[in-house]
Order: C-alpha cells, then sequence, then structure tokens
C-alpha cells in the first residue's frame, strides 16, 4: 500500500531524479565546444597603430572628443598622444599636453606643474609618437572588478559601459593598467574608448582612424583574414602593450620601442 | 572640471586621465571596517575563548562593533559618483568582482552581530517591557519605549535559568560563527586591493591578511579608548550621584576594575600590532629583494616622498612608540589612552600609505601625483571627498553607540 509518506519520498526522488540529468543538459553549451565551426564569420574588432607614421598632430584626438561628446576643454579623453624624446644620454622623456588635443605646440617637454624642459637638438637621439587607446583587452580587468556588471565585453570583443547602470565607484579605473578610463564629467560615470562602437557596427570606421591623414589608426576584424589588418598582424612584427599584466589587448603596434610606457 | 582634478597635482609624465580617484573616503572605508571588524573580535575573545577578564570590554565592544557597522558603508556611498545606485550591487551582484561580496559578507556579518546582541540582551528586553507592561498610565514616551521593547522581545519571553543558560551557549556558537566572518569582512577589503594587478603598490597576496592584522589592532584599540572615556565619564557621574544615592559603587571601585580590563586588553593589542608589523615589513623586505619592473617607482615613492608618512608616522609614531607604551612595566590610564590614540594613528595612517600612496605614482611608472586633501567644502564634492566628510564618517559611529546604550545598556550589571 502507497502511503502518502511514501508517495512524498518517491515523488521527491523521482523529481530529483529527473534534475539531475536535466541540469547536466545545460551544462553543455554546443556553442562553445571546440569542434563547433559556426562562428567563422563572427567578428573581433582590433586595433593597429603604426607609430613610424604618427606625426602628434592631434586631430585624432579632437575627433574622438567631438565625435563621442567628451566635453572639449576637460582634461580627460579617450585617446591620447604621447610624445617621446630619448636624449643622448639614455634618458626618456614623455609629455602628452592635454592628452595631444592641439598636438604639440612647443618644442619643451612638459614636466607638470607648469614646469617645462627645453632639450636641444644636438641632444636627442630618438623621438617619435605614440598613440594611445582602450586596447579592448581580451580578458579585461575592468570588467572582472565592475561589482554591478555595468562594464561588460559585446560578442565581438569590444567593452562598453552602461552609464545608466555605473554607480561611480572607480574600480575599473584602478583596475585598468593602461589608465584608459576615467569619469565622464557630465554623465558622472566610467568613460572610455570604445572603438565607436556605433560607427564600426555599421561598417564605417573609428572617428579617429578617419581623422588620422597619415594612416597611423586602423581598425580592422581579426576573424576576417582577407582584411589587411589582420594581414598585417599576421604577417609583420607587431607588439601589445604591458603584456606582462596579461590582459590580453588587442590593439596592436607597428614600431613600438622599449621605451613606451 | 573634471572628478579628481581638483585635489591632484600631477609631475613628469602621467596619463592623461590619471587622477587621484580614490581619496580620504576610501582611506575611511578600511579603516572603518577595520574597526568593525577588531571590535568583534575583542568581544568574541571573552565569548568564544572565555577570557574572563576582558568581561568588563566585551558587551561593549559588540555594541560598539554593532554601532561601527553601518558606518562601514557610509564612505563607500559618500564616494559614489552615483549614490543612489549604489543599491545595484545588492541587486545585480557582479561575482567576479571583489566589492560585490561586500553587500554579502557585510550583511551576513550584520545578522550574526544583530542575533548574537539579541541574545546578550533578550533578559534585557524582557525586563523592560515586563517592567514597563505593569505601569497603569504610561506617558507617552513610556508607551513608545513598551512598543520597543516588546518588540525586541520577538515575543520570547522565558527568562528562566534554562532558557538564558541557552542564550548564552547561542552567544557563544553565534561568537564563533563571527570570528571567521569579521576576519573574512576585513579580509576582502584588503583583497580588493590586492588584487589590482595594475597597481604594483597594491597588487600582493599579503594584502588580505595585513589588513585583517591592523583591523584588530585598531578596533581593540577604539574599544579601549571609548571604554576609558566612557568610564571616565561614568565615575564623574557616579560620583555626583553617590551625593543622592550612597549605594551606588565609588569611583575607586570603578576605576580598579578599569585598569584591569585596560591591562588586560593591551596584552592583546600588543599581540595583534607584533603581527601586523612583522607582515608589513615582510612586504616591504619581499618587495625590495625581488625588485620587479615596479620597484623603481615603489623605493623612490616609499623612502622618498612618503617617507615621513610611512616611517616617520605610521611605523614610527604609529606603531613604535606605542609598542614602548604599552610594554613598559606599570600601564596607567593615561598611557593606555595615549597608546591607543597613537595606534589609531598609525592604523589610519597605513590606509592612508595604501590607498593614497598607492595612487602617488603613475601606470606609466614615469610620473608622479600628489593628493591635496580639501579642507573647506565649497561643493558637495569637496565636501564628500575632503576633511568633513571624513569627519561625518568619524562621528556617526559615536552617535549610533549612544543611541544603541539607551536601548541596550552596555554597563547595566554594574549600574
Amino acid at each position: 500500500m502507497i502511503t502518502r509518506r511514501n508517495f512524498c519520498k518517491k515523488t521527491m526522488l523521482l523529481v530529483g531524479g529527473m534534475a539531475v540529468p536535466l541540469a547536466a543538459l545545460e551544462l553543455f553549451d554546443p556553442k562553445k565546444l571546440l569542434a563547433d565551426k559556426s562562428d567563422k564569420d563572427k567578428v573581433r574588432w582590433v586595433f593597429l597603430v603604426d607609430t613610424t607614421k604618427c606625426v602628434g598632430c592631434g586631430f585624432c584626438v579632437k575627433s574622438c572628443k567631438i565625435e563621442n561628446e567628451v566635453p572639449y576643454d576637460a582634461n580627460v579623453t579617450r585617446t591620447w598622444v604621447e610624445r617621446y624624446i630619448i636624449t643622448k644620454d639614455g634618458a626618456t622623456h614623455i609629455d602628452s599636453p592635454k592628452g595631444a588635443r592641439d598636438g604639440f605646440e612647443t618644442s619643451q617637454i612638459d614636466l607638470g606643474e607648469g614646469k617645462f624642459l627645453d632639450i636641444k637638438k644636438e641632444d636627442i637621439s630618438k623621438a617619435f609618437f605614440v598613440p594611445k587607446l582602450c586596447n579592448q583587452c581580451d580578458n579585461p580587468p575592468c570588467v572582472q572588478v565592475c561589482p554591478v556588471g555595468a562594464t561588460y565585453q559585446t560578442e565581438d570583443g569590444v567593452v562598453l559601459v552602461d552609464r545608466s547602470w555605473c554607480i561611480g565607484c572607480g574600480y575599473c579605473i584602478m583596475g585598468c593598467p593602461y589608465g584608459v578610463r576615467f569619469f565622464h564629467p557630465v554623465y558622472r560615470v566610467a568613460e572610455k574608448c570604445n572603438f565607436c562602437y556605433h560607427r564600426i557596427t555599421k561598417g564605417m570606421k573609428t572617428a579617429c582612424v578617419d581623422a588620422c591623414a597619415f594612416g597611423a589608426r586602423q581598425i580592422g576584424n581579426l576573424k576576417n583574414p582577407d582584411d589587411p589588418v589582420t594581414k598585417i598582424i599576421m604577417t609583420e612584427r607587431v607588439n601589445v602593450l604591458k603584456e606582462e599584466y596579461g590582459t590580453k589587448p588587442q590593439v596592436f603596434y607597428l614600431g613600438l620601442t622599449k621605451e613606451v610606457k | 572640471m573634471v572628478h579628481g582634478e581638483l585635489w591632484t597635482v600631477k609631475e613628469l609624465f602621467v596619463y592623461p586621465n590619471e587622477y587621484i580617484y580614490w581619496t580620504i573616503q576610501i582611506v575611511m572605508y578600511p579603516f572603518m571596517t577595520g574597526l568593525v571588524a577588531g571590535a568583534f573580535v575583542l568581544s568574541s575573545l571573552y565569548h568564544v575563548f572565555g577570557v574572563t577578564q576582558l568581561k568588563g570590554i566585551a558587551r561593549f565592544s559588540l555594541v560598539f562593533s554593532f554601532a561601527l557597522l553601518p558606518v562601514a558603508m557610509l564612505p563607500l556611498m559618500l564616494h559614489l559618483l552615483q549614490p543612489q545606485r549604489g543599491i545595484e550591487v545588492m541587486m545585480t551582484p557582479h561575482f567576479t568582482s571583489a566589492i560585490a561580496a561586500f553587500g554579502i559578507v557585510f550583511s551576513t556579518y550584520g545578522m550574526i552581530v544583530a542575533s548574537e546582541l539579541w541574545f546578550v540582551y533578550r533578559k534585557h528586553f524582557v525586563e523592560t517591557a515586563m517592567e514597563l507592561r505593569q505601569l497603569g498610565d504610561r506617558t507617552f514616551s513610556q508607551h513608545l519605549r513598551h512598543l520597543l521593547f516588546s518588540a525586541l522581545t520577538l515575543g520570547a519571553m522565558d527568562i528562566s535559568e534554562h532558557a538564558l543558560e541557552k542564550d548564552e551557549k547561542a552567544v557563544k556558537i553565534l561568537a564563533g560563527i563571527g570570528i571567521p566572518v569579521a576576519c573574512f569582512l576585513h579580509g576582502y577589503a584588503g583583497f580588493i586591493f590586492g588584487s589590482v594587478k595594475a597597481n604594483a603598490l597594491w597588487m600582493t597576496p599579503l594584502m588580505p591578511v595585513i589588513f585583517i592584522c591592523s583591523a584588530v589592532v585598531s578596533g581593540i584599540a577604539l574599544c579601549m579608548l571609548t571604554y576609558i572615556v566612557t568610564m571616565e565619564a561614568r565615575k564623574l557621574i557616579a560620583a555626583w550621584k553617590r551625593k543622592q544615592y550612597p549605594e551606588l559603587p565609588s569611583p575607586e571601585e570603578l576605576k580598579s576594575a578599569e585598569v584591569h580590563v585596560v591591562t588586560m586588553t593591551a596584552k592583546y593589542l600588543i599581540m595583534f600590532l607584533i603581527l601586523a608589523i612583522t607582515l608589513e615589513l615582510l612586504d616591504l623586505i619581499f618587495r625590495g629583494y625581488t625588485a620587479v619592473k615596479s620597484w623603481d617607482i615603489l623605493r623612490s615613492v616609499i623612502y622618498g616622498r612618503d617617507f615621513v608618512n610611512i616611517f616617520v608616522i605610521q611605523y614610527g609614531m604609529g606603531n613604535l612608540v606605542p609598542f614602548i607604551i604599552f610594554l613598559l612595566p606599570r600601564l596607567t590610564i593615561k598611557r593606555a589612552v595615549a597608546g591607543t590614540l597613537m595606534v589609531l594613528l598609525g592604523v589610519f595612517m597605513m590606509r592612508w600609505n595604501v590607498v593614497i600612496g598607492g595612487q602617488a605614482f603613475s601606470s606609466s611608472f614615469a610620473g608622479f601625483m600628489h593628493y591635496h586633501l580639501p579642507i573647506w567644502p565649497h561643493d558637495m564634492e569637496t565636501f564628500k571627498e575632503g576633511l568633513f566628510g571624513a569627519l561625518t564618517v568619524i562621528v556617526t559611529p559615536f552617535i549610533l553607540f549612544w543611541f544603541l546604550d539607551k536601548v541596550m545598556p552596555v554597563f547595566k550589571e554594574t549600574h
């Protein structure tokens, strides 16, 4: 005879027993199986910076500010250009006044606190410019540390910030080894370069790429073998910034030297 | 002006977006959380490990820990640029983030302390509720008190010997669970910093342990200090009241109890102080010995720019001097007050040197940033991230403690 207690027990066992294989099924995500080749048409946005071509005009910084509504006079920027002057005594001098928004108007190096350094031309051993922007890391520390998930990574690899969700704690700013993040002066939430996501997803180039008259900046799709950027990354000697942090940056540099910080 | 620009001065090459983003409130946050954890550990020494000499301060530190609890969250709220969204940390926790653990650990810990307090004070709640119930015509305030205390009993009116024994057992169990949770609460505050791999000063697995040890030190020190101050106040009140009620304990009786408790507590303080200093020095020596890429800039900050803050104020005034003060024989109340004040200064400076010192150099390793603490507030931001914001955080637990003492009298037994 089936008692009520027995019935309950058996029902529980049955439900539990059925739940186990069902749960196991859920653990399998066919999309993530290595054998799956269906993602060949997908996109992975990458950036290529040719430091040998950059002249430090700052058009990229200007265009970025205008395109992305970062207040023009605010001392923060989504992208900037650094000037490196290495003197014959081996010293490295770096500056980026206002992120090079107006280019480099003087040959003096900005030391901060209103001080400037004059370097004689004959003392210079080499000098060059390095544009910087968010590295759209494959292993982004900013996404890892965001306590509310306001910073997230899209499937095509771009890291975005949800302005309506960010609480403004600054943990992502602290977590980024590249110093690309800042608080937007108007929206008062974390802000950074997003590869002009609103443009690239419509088939356009980023504002900075469009503004660069020298071809120092290029954006491409790493998953498309015919993409000129992909071809360069695959065949030339490219490098990334601060690889030691394990962030797997997706902004590749041509002509990067050891002095670049 | 962008956030941080007002109080940051840059020198040499600093990335354009870098400013001192984590300011005094983030110094206050681990400091206050540390006090919470430390106060709880002190009370547990009696409840769990049966250190009966600490009975006098155990109940006090438990209530004080509870008063400090909401204040651990206050600096975080004051620091957020979107404080109205702060609750989202609880609503949409992102489990890869160390801060997201805050909500969970904090509420778990809060519940443990609240339940422990309830068991400790249940007898008092019941007695007070019964007393008020028996009053025929209650005034409005008495009526409110009656409602409050009746609610606080949660309907458990049994205060027989057997029931109270059970209460004591529950307190012991809760305090036992509370110790690891309290350590975790502060350990993960250290983890928040220690896991930021982009910051060369913070990035060390020792950070959570260092934070826990200094937390216990600061918590014990603050409890000692507040205990002494409260006892002094009680002595004055007792002397004044004895004129009317000679049966009350004399100031001398109160004083002897006080010295005894303070000497015993000081021993535990010294123990944790040694542990904290050892770990901090170990971290420093290890960094110097391994001298990885970041050591050049760290060395210039530690031994150069922050030398006074680290070696003179933190290690010298905050650790060495109180160490001597407490180790010298025949500890007096005055010396204990001086010692605890200096220990608190030392722990505060440790937090300062970690939080502000960690941002004193650029991620480029080629430049420096200086933090100028906003003193007089001229807008909400300079208030929140300035001296007065920090003072607000410091004062709040004492106000809360005063209110809590009305409901849960800390010194009831000796009244």
